[in-house]
């Protein structure tokens, strides 16, 4: 099987110095891999590398083309004029010329991918009045009209309500079962024990390979430090991490 | 009373003064929506500024103003560029000297004893001085602008919204920067001759902050904008022509009150609702039975 996206020894940061160095791994069509690590541990700056926005300071990246990018919700303008739809079709940009509306086929596509994240009805409404996950929802859609063969998702689960985050988790599920790629950076251990593989970065690959094997303890406090925990439960002794703190 | 407000239409000067408002205020409400939500109104300011000593010796030489104007952006752009990467000037110092002594500039050429007599109306504005040919040229920038604006809207839509990915989705962040300087230069050079250097910005900012207080879409907001800037250039004239003051700062100062007027009153409706609010749900906690029961009957 040809790998979707494949990166060997990849150095990338701000400047001349990296913030994230070594990184070595292969994204498989259909396979989930969660990217995990503290804030501030280079995961963010893996995707922005991953998208050219950073500079490659050493290593190769192979992509199979173009990604779909969901970035940090909180990072949006709420009082921005713009609705569901004119931010879904944001995704269709890089397609046409800068000076070019959006014909009838982009339309429907961010209609469709609109529909798909639970907001068919809701494309008309102003991004800002929408609630935190079905903004993120939004931008998830925007990502689905790029139609890369790679998804990046940068903490797509931080902040969000539950029937979003059941919709995201479901949707991840049917975006690999088409044979795409998904990259997702999160928090949550006990989710990403169930996708396919995990990365685990501090400003360097702490490791890389199939749940079972990677999420141990050793690992887990190498990549998060002192914001590891131990968590009783009914197996036995489970580890987990401290809540991410937001400046 | 109709005749008052009749006679000052009778007037060539008035008709033509009130076709550059329009203008203005046309093309003003809608760039001015987009220089509110990229937050450039200083930066807006600033370039009216700068540009000030292209105009003059544009003025001087005989030259379209538009071209002076071209040149007046180039210059304190190339000025800014190359002050602000000094480490010890810094960009913000940079921006003020700059702009300071090019202004400064522009004022000592103006205003100079062998200057001809008139270059200060680029500083204060002529609205009653308003020639055919400045209002063809006047409406010839405005098709530009507003052409501009809807090729360029999905472009400004996508960087304003998330400039730090704006790239990633395909929108091109330099492009948009460079227009939204060019166009704003433009629209500087038609509200020039009407308000002057010094006074334009009031309509490229006033009527779209008065309406964004009220629209929260972009198309209303820009309408409700151009409503407003027409009005308000209604009231001005007849302001300047009954009291017979300045006919750009008439224009100026009613833009800027009406925007105090509707900032103040959705102020008070908010506080209103605030209240009203509280109170009914202060009604609503008493008239409910309490965890002990409250019915006597």
């Amino acid at each position: 099987m040809t790998a979707l996206l494949s990166v060997r020894g990849l150095a990338s940061g701000y400047g001349s110095v990296p913030v994230l160095d070594g990184l070595s791994f292969e994204l498989d069509p259909g396979e989930r891999i969660g990217v995990l690590g503290p804030n501030g541990g280079g995961k963010t700056t893996l995707f922005k590398a991953l998208l050219g926005i950073l500079p490659l300071l050493a290593g190769q990246i192979d992509s199979a083309g173009r990604f779909g990018y969901v970035p940090q919700t909180e990072r949006s303008r709420l009082d921005y004029p713009v609705s569901a739809l004119d931010v879904a079709l944001m995704g269709a940009l890089s397609r046409i010329a800068w000076w070019q509306p959006p014909g009838r086929t982009e339309r429907r596509n961010a209609q469709t991918a609109l529909t798909r994240v639970g907001l068919g009805d809701q494309s008309d409404e102003q991004f800002g009045e929408l609630s935190g996950g079905q903004r993120q929802r939004v931008l998830v859609a925007r990502a689905l009209v790029q139609d890369g063969p790679v998804l990046l998702l940068d903490e797509p689960f931080t902040g969000v309500d539950q029937p979003s985050a059941e919709l995201l988790d479901r949707l991840l599920d049917g975006l690999a079962a088409e044979g795409r790629g998904v990259l997702i950076a999160t928090h949550d251990l006990e989710q990403a024990r169930r996708w396919d593989r995990v990365l685990c970065l501090n400003r360097r690959q702490i490791a890389f390979g199939p749940p079972e094997q990677v999420l141990t303890r050793a690992v887990l406090e190498e990549t998060y430090g002192g914001e590891i925990v131990t968590l009783p439960s009914g197996s036995g002794e489970q580890v987990g991490i401290l809540p991410p703190h937001h400046h | 009373m109709a005749h008052a407000l009749a006679d000052p239409w009778t007037q060539g000067f008035v008709q033509r003064a009130f076709l550059e408002l329009a203008l203005l205020g046309i093309v003003g409400s809608a760039l001015g929506c987009w220089v509110l939500f990229y937050e450039l109104s200083y930066g807006a300011e600033s370039l009216a500024h700068s540009l000030f000593p292209g105009l003059v010796l544009a003025a001087l030489a005989g030259i379209p103003l538009v071209l002076g104007a071209a040149g007046g952006v180039l210059v304190a752009a190339a000025a800014i560029a190359v002050f602000g990467r000094t480490p010890e000037i810094g960009r913000d110092t940079a921006i003020a000297v700059v702009i300071t002594t090019l202004f400064g500039l522009g004022v000592l050429l103006a205003l100079a004893p062998a200057s001809p007599p008139g270059l200060n109306e680029l500083l204060f504005g002529d609205l009653l001085g308003v020639s055919g040919t400045d209002l063809a040229i006047a409406a010839g920038l405005s098709v530009i602008v507003l052409t501009s604006l809807v090729l360029l809207h999905r472009q400004l839509l996508a960087v304003g919204f998330d400039r730090a990915n704006a790239v990633t989705f395909g929108a091109r962040p330099v492009l948009v920067d460079l227009a939204l300087l060019g166009l704003l230069a433009a629209a500087i050079v038609i509200g020039v001759q009407g308000l002057g250097n010094l006074l334009v910005l009031a309509v490229l900012v006033g009527p779209a902050a008065t309406a964004r207080v009220v629209a929260s879409r972009l198309l209303p907001m820009m309408c409700l904008a151009a409503v407003i800037a027409i009005t308000c250039g209604a009231g001005g004239l007849y302001l300047s022509y009954y009291a017979e003051t300045a006919g750009g700062a008439s224009v100026a100062g009613i833009t800027l009150a009406v925007y105090l007027g509707v900032r103040l009153g959705a102020a008070a409706q908010a506080s209103v609702a605030r209240r009203f609010l509280a109170n009914s749900r202060k009604r609503a906690r008493s008239s409910s039975p309490g965890p002990s029961g409250g019915s006597l009957a």
